[in-house]
């Protein structure tokens, strides 16, 4: 799409702000469900190939709990919420009570997946309703998918509808960290949201901002 | 001199060719597939990581090749023979076409696994190339690492530890 060509600093910033919007909302959801501090990054928009992509998630091999959203309505796009294995089976140990919860091996605790699908649900939610009212466009997202596996082969499945306009992804990345992470730089989650091209247009438009100045 | 071997990486939508010592490697495949064509003879072998089925489905005016199984797959065989490989001895093995996620509504984008699979079969037969090993479909992802020497290509997931084909 030759829109990813003109986008210009001012558009990226916009994004931006969609990104930090939604993820604000997000991470208070989070932070009322785990009843703790969450920490968040200023979003992160940028334009990258797919294989930068995948080094944003620390490579193609590492393995990563995602969750996978279709959004649909007047702007459809993919959307990831993507956790470190550890977190994930942290939050998840934390939401079920459960200690002995374990993401290393299948079959896992069904009660486990599903909190944890909830988790993306309601952080998807909470991110999406955010951004619904704020451009005013209606977007529906569908029923959580979750895939314990590597990043690359989660993410790519993201960048299905993209790549066959592009082979760049504008990506709105938003980094979510709880306060009590040993180490804040590896325990990081990550929402990924990806806009199908024709979307950008109509978000865009609908905030009221000329797209080609 | 000890042989030194260099592993190669091919990243997504991209292919390369590898020659004895050095061995080839792609990672994190989930609905795409990781099609490797060799002469085993000639220790030669060319992967390519294919995303879409067919190039028709491309909507941008310029065309990454190495995105889509018909255009990948031709291009690779050209430069397979051009590199010294014979086009009577290439033979393909393949591995992934995942289904990462499963949904209710059955679009062809949510099965774009099992699509390109068959795309890649057809495009295959039409190259007069015989698969002699695939590991496709499941819903985990792979790595795969082919060495031209041994023509063994090695396939890691993530829940099912590694086998060779």
């Amino acid at each position: 799409m030759s829109f990813i060509k003109h986008i210009s600093s001012m558009h990226l910033d916009i994004l931006k702000e969609i990104g930090n919007i939604g993820a604000g909302h997000a991470a208070t959801a989070l932070s009322k469900l785990l009843n703790k501090k969450i920490d968040m990054k200023v979003p992160d928009v940028r334009v990258v190939s797919f294989d930068e992509m995948m080094n944003m998630m620390g490579g193609a091999d590492n393995v990563v709990a995602g969750v996978f959203l279709r959004i649909e309505g007047d702007a459809p796009g993919n959307m990831f919420f993507v956790l470190p294995v550890e977190q994930a089976t942290h939050f998840i140990q934390e939401m079920i009570g459960d200690e002995s919860f374990s993401l290393e091996l299948p079959p896992y605790n069904e009660i486990g997946i599903s909190a944890f699908q909830e988790l993306g649900n309601i952080l998807s939610g909470s991110y999406l309703s955010s951004l619904s009212d704020f451009t005013n466009l209606s977007l529906y997202p569908s029923v959580p998918a979750l895939s314990i596996d590597m990043a690359g082969a989660i993410i790519s499945f993201g960048l299905i509808e993209l790549s066959q306009v592009s082979d760049y992804a504008i990506v709105i990345d938003t980094a979510l960290t709880d306060d009590e992470g040993i180490d804040l730089e590896s325990v990081k989650g990550h929402f990924f949201l990806l806009p199908d091209p024709e979307s950008f247009e109509t978000i865009f438009t609908s905030l009221g901002v000329p797209q080609n100045d | 001199m000890i042989e030194c071997k260099n592993i190669i990486k091919v990243g997504i939508a991209d292919m390369n060719i590898v020659k004895t010592p050095d061995i080839i490697r792609t990672s994190g495949l989930g609905s795409c597939v990781g099609v490797v064509i060799f002469d085993q003879s000639k220790e030669i072998a060319g992967l390519a990581h294919i995303m879409l089925p067919d190039s028709t489905l491309a909507k941008a005016g310029s065309l990454n090749i190495a995105k889509y199984a018909d255009t990948a797959l031709k291009d690779l065989v050209s430069k397979l023979i051009h590199k010294g490989a014979r086009a009577y001895s290439l033979k393909a093995k393949i591995a992934g076409g995942a289904q990462m996620f499963h949904f209710s509504s059955g679009s062809d984008i949510m099965r774009i696994g099992p699509r390109n699979v068959e795309a890649v079969k057809t495009e295959l037969t039409a190259l007069k190339i015989s698969i002699v090993a695939e590991d496709v479909g499941g819903n985990s992802g792979r790595t795969i690492e082919f060495d031209p020497q041994t023509c063994l290509l090695h396939i890691r997931t993530v829940n099912k530890g590694v086998r060779e084909i």
